[in-house]
């Protein structure tokens, strides 16, 4: 499932004069931030969304380096957290002074906080990509990391700053107190971020970044310095990173040590590597994606965190291209009409994987609570982690699961290479 | 009138073993000149030299007059000078028209630009779309330079060397594993090309090499033994005994 699938010239050429219909989907998008709230307006929803939408605009902009300057970067919630530090001095700043600085303007500071120190640490960092990159990267977080725990006066040390965003003026009468003023704070910034980020894969410097991406050598053969291409996409990286975490620092009034540390990159990368990094709007739908995980998971298991890493290691085995690889796979089948031949085999395969996949879910939770813990509760059945029928349970439906899976997923390979000589034929698969 | 490309006395060593040694090399402006020469004789060490790729041990490389020998490569190709690859080089994951749009990008005057629209610039599609026509290649405009087949990259290759208006254009064999009839028409793209500016070519097959150049260098254990027009090059004793045998007779 992993070979790589391209659309054909004669599927390319629909697209382009799509204008309409590109400028549809950013419409749409704001639209559907604007009825969210409308639609699902309970406290808890209202405080994903912001999550949610922080995540979406972090996620975007670690792709900045990962899928579109091919740079891995291990600390990318440095800049992050950097930005939302700025961001509360900030706040605090305008709020002493009572200067006339309207909330939503904040998460501009974040951003210059996290271009300046990309700026400043860039040159170096970005002269080699690959290894290199990515092992500075992960020591400059950690350096920064344990910095913002010594310097007490600019991270307030563990407990880092707080801060009160309605202490600042309120801009047409919104005080920004309520979340829901909060979520429209954060909805235009997501709208305002996305829009520049793909904008910026649409200039001459976003379109080297893929050249350096691809073949860095090369490029230094049509005039470039991959060197300047890396240092000026790291820096954009961290600018919206820094926005993200001058969003998150508005959305929790705090901003401490948590946000530059090793979890917070870790988990951006990882949004961003299931959404999918060869589109752009891959992170969207990881950062979504994890941002519920996270969520949902915390309430129904203490171990969360094995189940991301499982998710993660499936994503790289199976499908290297993240989520949205995957849907852009159906693509040309759907164009040619294909999919429905494919659709049936996935049906059966999803059976004995969601049994596979009960029966790791068993096993973990039995391992987690075999000495103290409620009942596992699996599809609304009851399991006791000590009973050895739980442990038969468990390996039946893994066994068998694995077993059962493996001839179905077969199965569906043939009827993806049926169904893909057809859309080869028709001329919308290259 | 300054030379396009001039070499003095160059030499390079990969760790103790000299590869290049005392290598002179003179080309003209607007003229085609090959290099020729066994495997493993440096003729693509001596590309990566002219080109900035590797730095000479000693010596001196100039182009038209200015010395580049310590320059890097984007150096060279914004001085005007730009070389192709043996081994296809491209950007794999883009596709055959991003490939060429970058190369066009740097020469238009785009630069590292981040405030323009790169599919609103006129010029820029313009440029990459006759490239396109010329390499033959616009009917693939938009597969992943990575699909394609050998052959098609090889003229994505040269395409990708000739978009930015080099006036200098260096090919590394670029026929190397085409067919009879792909070289035939390689070769007549690269004469059009080429058209009023200087090609250096190395190139393994003779009737191309004799069809093509106004001078030819031979190449022999990284040092020229001869240099001049094809007539002189045939009848030279030294080059017949060294490496072109019965071949051109
Ligand atoms: N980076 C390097 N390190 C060490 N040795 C090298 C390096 N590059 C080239 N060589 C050696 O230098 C010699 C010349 O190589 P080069 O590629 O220039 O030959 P060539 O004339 O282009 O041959 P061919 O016709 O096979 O392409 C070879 O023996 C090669 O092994
Ligand atoms: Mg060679």
């Amino acid at each position: 499932m992993s070979n790589a699938v391209t659309p054909a010239p004669a599927a390319a050429k629909q697209e382009s004069g799509g204008a309409l219909s590109f400028y549809g989907v950013w419409l749409i998008a704001a639209a559907a931030l604007v009825v969210l709230p409308l639609i699902f307006s309970s406290g808890g929803s209202l405080t994903s969304f912001s999550l949610i939408g922080i995540a979406i605009i972090f996620a975007l902009s670690y792709n900045i380096l990962l899928g579109q300057t091919g740079l891995l970067s291990f600390g990318h919630a440095v800049q992050y957290g950097l930005g939302g530090f700025l961001a509360v001095h900030a706040m605090n700043t305008v709020a002493s002074h009572n200067w006339p600085i309207p909330l939503p303007v904040i998460p501009l500071m974040g951003g210059i906080g996290g271009m300046a120190f990309a700026l400043v640490v860039g040159w170096v960092m970005t002269k080699r990509a690959g290894t290199v990159f990515a092992m500075i990267s992960l020591g400059i977080g950690e350096l920064v990391a344990s910095s913002s725990l010594i310097l007490r006066s600019a991270f307030g040390g563990e407990s880092g700053i707080t801060t009160d965003r309605t202490n600042l003026m309120p801009l047409f009468g919104w005080t920004f107190g309520p979340q829901i003023q909060v979520y429209y704070l954060i909805a235009f910034w997501v709208m305002v971020s996305a829009i520049a980020m793909y904008a910026l894969t649409r200039t001459p410097l976003g379109r080297i970044c893929n050249a350096v991406r691809d073949n860095p050598e090369r490029v230094e053969f049509i005039g470039y310095d991959p060197h300047v291409v890396r240092y000026l996409a790291y820096m954009f990286a961290g600018f919206f990173a820094g926005i993200a975490g001058g969003i998150a620092a508005i959305n929790f009034e705090i901003a401490n040590s948590a946000y530059l540390g090793a979890t917070q990159s870790g988990l951006v990368l990882f949004s961003a590597f299931i959404g999918g990094t060869a589109y752009f709007f891959g992170p969207i739908l990881g950062a979504i994606l994890v941002t519920y995980l996270q969520l949902g998971l915390t309430n129904v298991t203490s171990v969360w965190q094995l189940y991301f890493g499982i998710i993660f290691i499936a994503i790289v085995m199976f499908a290297p291209g993240g989520i949205a690889g995957i849907l852009m796979k159906h693509r040309p089948l759907i164009r040619a009409g294909t999919l429905g031949t494919v659709i049936p085999s996935y049906l059966v395969a999803a059976i004995p994987t969601l049994a596979l996949a009960l029966g790791i879910i068993l096993t973990i939770e039995t391992v987690a609570r075999f000495s103290g813990g409620d009942a596992i509760n699996l599809l609304g059945i009851p399991f006791v982690a000590t009973a050895p029928t739980t442990w038969a349970a468990a390996a039946v439906l893994v066994v068998g699961g694995f077993l059962v899976a493996r001839i179905t997923w077969r199965r569906v390979a043939e009827a993806w290479d049926r169904a893909a000589t057809v859309a080869r034929d028709r001329g919308y698969l290259a | 009138m300054t030379a396009a490309i001039e070499v003095n006395a160059v030499e390079k060593s990969f760790g103790n073993v000299a590869i290049i040694r005392d290598l002179n090399l003179s080309v003209a402006k607007g003229e085609r000149h090959a290099i020729i020469g066994p495997n493993g004789a440096g003729k693509s060490t001596t590309f990566n030299l002219i080109s900035g790729y590797i730095k000479p041990t000693s010596g001196e490389i100039r182009l038209n007059g200015e010395v580049t020998s310590g320059l890097r490569p984007f150096e060279i190709n914004r001085r005007g000078l730009s070389r192709s690859f043996q081994v296809t080089n491209v950007f794999a994951r883009m596709t055959v028209w991003e490939n060429v749009r970058c190369a066009v990008l740097w020469a238009t005057g785009h630069r590292y630009a981040f405030w323009k629209n790169v599919d609103n610039l006129p010029e820029v599609k313009q440029r990459t779309a006759e490239i396109l026509d010329d390499i033959h290649l616009s009917h693939r405009r938009d597969v992943p330079a990575g699909l394609l087949t050998y052959a098609e990259q090889r003229e994505l290759e040269i395409g990708i060397t000739i978009a930015g208006g080099a006036s200098v254009i260096m090919l590394d064999e670029p026929t190397a594993g085409m067919s009879h009839a792909e070289t035939e028409r390689a070769v007549a793209l690269i004469r059009r090309l080429t058209e009023g500016r200087t090609l250096v070519i190395v190139e393994h097959d003779m009737s191309v090499v004799f069809g093509l150049a106004d001078r030819i260098s031979v190449l022999v254990y990284g040092h020229i033994i001869a240099s001049g027009t094809p007539e002189e090059i045939r009848g030279n004793p030294k080059v017949k005994e060294a490496y072109l045998g019965e071949e051109v007779d």
